[in-house]
């Protein structure tokens, strides 16, 4: 058997008289991706160095290497002219040389005034001539080169010569330069330990600029995975997780509540989902709570002037997707009511829209809510804690614009500064609710109460540089990203 | 809310300062308007328009949505100007205007409230933004003319006493707005069936069998509320005395339409802030009046209550100055040492209730001026929700076992729920949508397969096998509950690849019963053991004989006595299945109810 490639060259290297060893002149035949496996697997052993040297070379394309065979289309016409001691006729000329140096030499051989017409004739105008062409395509095919650049690009134009890479190598021994492979260990096994063989083998050096293997995982959605710190932050202050699993609301808890009039643009078939199977609610148990709401809305009560116009039942009972977590919180709130005290409750859950979906909305998203009850808040006090929940999420600027929300009274829309974009973006929405919700309920007027809310998307998108919503939430999520996407530190900015 | 474009040298001559963007932006900012574009440097602006302000109103500032309203309170804001007195005046001719309505109208369109400016002076900007404003208001707080709409009409052209009365279409017979030829109301709709601007108001009045109608003595037409005025009493810009008629739904928002007309447009006229009273006559609803009523609402607010809302400690005259730039008048009460007395103007009918002025103090005072205190602590203890503890127990789990979460919509359509899991809708279960744009979205889920399997239909490009997992709500009707419907929280898995996976599901599911705590036992138990067991069915989501049930036997919660319970199921699901969600290799899913297990 031959020894292997590997091998060869090592004996070459030995045998060289000079070094390096040039592959062009060791292994002229040899296919350079072969070579190439031959003396990396060399290198990995530190038996040799090598270099690369790329080198781009002239050869013959088929129509030149028949050039050079029988010379050019202007001398096979030529000598065809010659042959023909009368002349050939021009008819003949192709049958004679064929028809591509017929076609291409006629011409030339005028020009280089070999041959001339007499008649439908051709005859011989020249004594001898001398084959240019022929002499530099021999040339090339000799050298791989011709020193006029100028010669060799028209010849690469008339598609005589092309030119090639050509990948050859410099070749060096190595530090560990032998004759003979050493079979290398890849790998320490349970075998070597218990034989000892370890101690005689020799190990192959291990590639650390390779990646490991991939370790197959599990993972946990990025959306989610912001989620719990957001749950983590509440945790952290003392609030205590609401109970979310009603996605159906009546307009009395979603809208009537909250103090949202029932001609507000929120509660338009537009904006809201409303259910056509149930349609319709009962009314709450709780009737004078009911009868507060009414009144309230309709004719004012609890020092309000009310909104003044006819509440309608029917309105109030028309079941919906709720659209927003604030529905659940105004049913803590009026369970509180029966045990007024100090509380704190968040939660983060899905809400419904009847949005048209582009890249910023999507019919559904994630709420997150807060609110406190207490006596004695203040207003400052709402802004010095968002300070503190927001300074967690790792935003430590945040500005407070007044702005209006049917439910809180002040109402502020909270404003982080977007190191990123350079501007201050909205972050949230916070407010005091407004007595007529409260005191509907039977909360004492000196319990106040904070509220605030976000969504879950909206940060993780400016955060993560995700800008299509769709590629966060729902069926058309990456599995991909969800996979790769690193572990979620807010507060490490 | 609402965006109002305003001429931006305009506005920054009738404030008295040339602002930078910038500084505009925060004078806005500390207001409570958010300025959206300045076009000034708008690339895509045409030549000879003049820079606009695109400023964001708050859906309660109707007083702030023209020119001159958002002058006004900047200026007043900005201590530039104090707030105007409106005054009703009479006519020259000692004359009352007067609109007798007829009783017709209450089954249609029952209430009507209007006003006289007199010696109005228009030029193209202030008329421009007079019928600018009338729309802003037709489309916020009329909701569309449906509840309020209103019609202005040059008053030389017609002529007093009016009627408002509702007729039959055909009764009523004019030349609408910009059009010559006269037509009656019932040709008049077919006539805008398809106008791009007025198309969408025809319904409010079209199946009606009589029209509301603002007729003059001669029974010239004015208008046909909420549709369109007529082309005879046409406003222009050399009109000099204006007929404002606003008819309506609901009597409240019709004052606040004629009154911020009213308070916006009546700097226009010769004596500046004047009105002319019209007496509505409508004595079948008790709605005989004198209309409009500009005078300021005189309300009280507590100082303690200011002050502890605020967390501050102002005097009575700190904050009359303060809401002075919000523009009341407030005095501190003569009676009452905790009470202001407060002017509430016709152009604040957003002000209900005293926590409105308490928050325009806080406003004046400066949300970035307060001190910010954290909230003293109550000593409240946090805990997270039971039923999440357990979702994230078995979230974790599943993904410590080489699965990924993912998060489908929770709208799903009928088909995706029912026919192409091959189920039944018994018309009991699920809870549908009345308006959904799209068919995507016609049910909530109340099963969590459809989402994993668009899921992974839409991963068609990831490596096999494909290994997912959700836990999240699902919902059903029931109408023992006020809102007749609950949430159940579920958990279901998908394992996608070359061969079904079937153990590699059971294994999880086995693995999920074990860190939960709940060991296999089996139905005929002799002792009732507590523990989970499995039993093949025949379920036609599933593939015949690779479909199976999982029961539960457990002790429930307050009487601790043994019950038993179907929580799920699992199995290789049907071809018929995976055909219909578009996913050419096999899968095994399993979908439990975890809420037993609280």
């Amino acid at each position: 058997m031959a020894p292997d490639l590997a091998t060869q060259v090592l004996h070459a290297l030995n045998d060289a008289p000079a070094l390096p060893l040039l592959s062009t002149d060791a292994f002229p035949d040899v296919e350079s991706t072969l070579l190439k496996g031959a003396l990396d697997s060399l290198l990995s052993r530190e038996m040799v160095t090598y270099e690369t040297i790329d080198k781009e070379v002239a050869v013959l394309t088929e129509e030149g290497a028949g050039i050079v065979k029988d010379g050019s289309h202007e001398a096979k016409v030529y000598e065809a002219v010659c042959k023909a001691l009368d002349g050939l006729k021009i008819t003949e000329l192709a049958g004679v040389v064929g028809t591509v140096s017929a076609k291409v030499g006629q011409g030339k051989a005028f020009k280089e005034g070999w041959i001339k017409k007499e008649g439908d004739k051709l005859v011989k105008k020249a004594e001898s001539i001398q084959d240019v062409t022929r002499e530099q395509l021999q040339t090339i095919a000799d050298t791989q080169t011709y020193p006029d650049a100028k010669v060799l690009a028209d010849l690469k134009k008339r598609k005589l010569v092309a030119i090639q890479k050509r990948i050859s190598f410099r070749i060096n021994k190595g530090p560990k330069f032998a004759l003979e492979i050493v079979k290398e260990e890849t790998d320490l096994t349970a075998e070597m330990i218990a034989n000892g063989a370890w101690k005689e083998k020799k190990f192959k050096p291990y590639n650390f600029a390779a990646l490991g293997a991939q370790t197959p995982s599990g993972a946990l959605h990025p959306l989610n995975k912001v989620r719990h710190e957001f749950r983590n932050i509440f945790f952290e202050m003392g609030f205590t997780e609401m109970s979310t699993d009603r996605f159906v609301e009546s307009g009395f808890w979603n809208f009537d509540t909250l103090f949202v009039p029932q001609q507000h643009p929120a509660r338009d078939l537009q904006d809201t989902f409303y259910i056509s199977d149930p349609a319709m609610a009962d009314k709450p148990t709780d009737t004078e709570y009911w009868e507060n709401v009414r009144e309230v809305h309709q004719n004012g009560k609890y020092g309000s002037t009310g909104y003044r116009y006819p509440w309608k039942a029917e309105e109030s009972l028309r079941l919906v997707l709720r659209t927003h977590t604030t529905a659940i919180s105004a049913a803590m709130l009026h369970k509180l009511a029966q045990n007024p005290g100090p509380a704190r409750y968040f939660s983060i859950d899905r809400v419904f829209r009847n949005e048209t979906v582009d890249a910023t909305h999507l019919a559904e998203f994630h709420q997150v809510e807060g609110v406190i009850a207490d006596y004695g808040l203040t207003l400052g006090g709402l802004i010095g804690f968002m300070k503190e929940f927001f300074k967690k999420m790792g935003i430590d600027d945040l500005r407070f614009k007044p702005a209006y929300n049917p439910y809180t009274e002040p109402s502020m829309e909270i404003f982080g500064e977007h190191k990123g974009l350079g501007k201050w973006v909205e972050i949230g929405n916070s407010g005091m609710f407004r007595p007529e919700m409260l005191e509907s309920m039977g909360l004492p007027k000196d319990l106040r109460v904070y509220g605030w809310g976000l969504s879950l998307e909206r940060p993780t998108m400016i955060r993560y540089k995700v800008s299509n919503i769709r590629e966060l939430l729902g069926h058309k999520v990456d599995l991909g990203f969800i996979e790769n996407n690193a572990a979620v530190r807010l507060d490490k900015s | 809310m609402p965006t109002i474009s305003v001429d931006k040298y305009a506005l920054f001559g009738a404030l008295g300062c040339r602002y930078t963007t910038k500084e505009f932006d925060e004078l806005c900012f500390e207001f409570g308007i958010e300025l959206d574009e300045d076009t000034e440097d708008d690339k895509d602006k045409p030549k000879d328009e003049a820079p606009q302000l695109k400023i964001e109103i708050p859906a309660n500032r109707y007083d702030m949505l023209c020119f001159e309203g958002i002058a006004l309170m900047l200026n007043i804001f900005l201590g530039r100007a104090s707030v105007p007195n409106y005054k009703v005046v009479a006519p020259p001719n000692g004359q009352v205007h007067q609109i007798n309505v007829h009783e017709d109208t209450t089954k249609i369109r029952p209430y009507i409230s209007a006003a006289v400016l007199r010696n109005i002076k228009f030029e193209q900007a202030s008329y421009d933004s007079f019928i600018a404003l009338q729309d802003k208001l037709h489309q916020n707080l009329c909701r569309q003319r449906t509840l309020v709409s209103m019609g202005t009409h040059d008053l030389d052209t017609v002529k007093g006493p009016f009627t408002y009365e509702a007729l039959p279409p055909e009764e009523i017979i004019f030349a609408p707005l910009n059009q010559e030829k006269a037509m009656n109301a019932r040709e008049l709709m077919d006539f805008y069936e398809n106008d791009k601007h007025l198309g969408r108001y025809l319904h409010i009045i079209r199946d009606s069998s009589k029209y509301p109608v603002v007729l003059d003595a001669e029974r010239n037409v004015c208008s046909l509320p909420p549709i369109i005025n007529s082309d005879r009493s046409k406003i222009t810009l050399d009109t000099r005395n204006v007929l404002i008629e606003v008819t309506a739904t609901d009597r409240t928002k019709a004052e606040i339409v004629t009154n911020m007309l009213v308070a916006m447009f009546s700097q226009y006229c010769d004596e500046e802030f004047t009105v002319e009273p019209v007496e509505i006559v409508s004595h079948h609803n008790n709605e005989t009046r004198v209309v409009p009523n500009i005078s300021p609402r005189t309300t009280t607010a507590e100082i303690s209550y200011i002050n502890a809302c605020c967390g501050l400690n102002l005097s009575a005259e700190d904050i009359c100055s303060l809401l002075k730039r919000m523009c009341y008048i407030a005095r501190p009460s003569a009676e009452n040492k905790d009470l202001i007395e407060v002017d509430i103007p016709v152009t604040r009918a957003d002000v209900l209730h005293q926590c409105d002025i308490m928050e325009d103090v806080a406003i004046a005072y400066g949300y970035d001026n307060l001190e910010r205190t954290f909230p003293k602590g109550s000593g409240t203890i946090a805990a997270p929700l039971p039923l999440n503890k357990l979702a994230d127990i078995v979230r974790q789990e599943s993904a410590l076992c080489g699965w990924s979460e993912v998060m489908p919509l929770i709208l799903c359509s009928h088909d995706e729920n029912f026919a192409w899991l091959n189920r039944k809708d018994d018309g009991n279960t699920a809870v549908r949508l009345a308006n959904p744009k799209t068919a995507e979205y016609q049910i909530v889920r109340t099963s969590l397969l459809p989402g994993i399997l668009k899921t992974i239909r839409e991963n068609r490009k990831h490596s096999l096998p494909i290994k997912v997992f959700e836990a999240s709500d699902v919902a059903f009707k029931d109408m023992s509950l006020e809102r007749k419907a609950r949430n159940e929280r579920h958990f279901a898995a998908a394992y996608c690849g070359k061969a079904s996976g079937f153990e590699i599901v059971h294994g999880l599911l086995d693995r999920l019963m074990s860190m939960l705590s709940t060991s296999i036992t089996e139905q005929g138990a002799v002792e009732q053991t507590l523990g989970y067991w499995i039993e093949q069915d025949e379920d036609p989501t599933y593939f015949p004989g690779r479909g199976a049930s999982v029961y539960l036997r457990h002790l429930d919660g307050s009487d601790s006595q043994t019950k038993t319970k179907k929580i799920g199921s699992f199995g290789i699901l049907h071809p018929s299945v995976l055909e219909k969600f578009e996913i050419s290799f096999p899968v095994s899913a399993v979908e439990l109810n975890l809420e037993a297990f609280l």
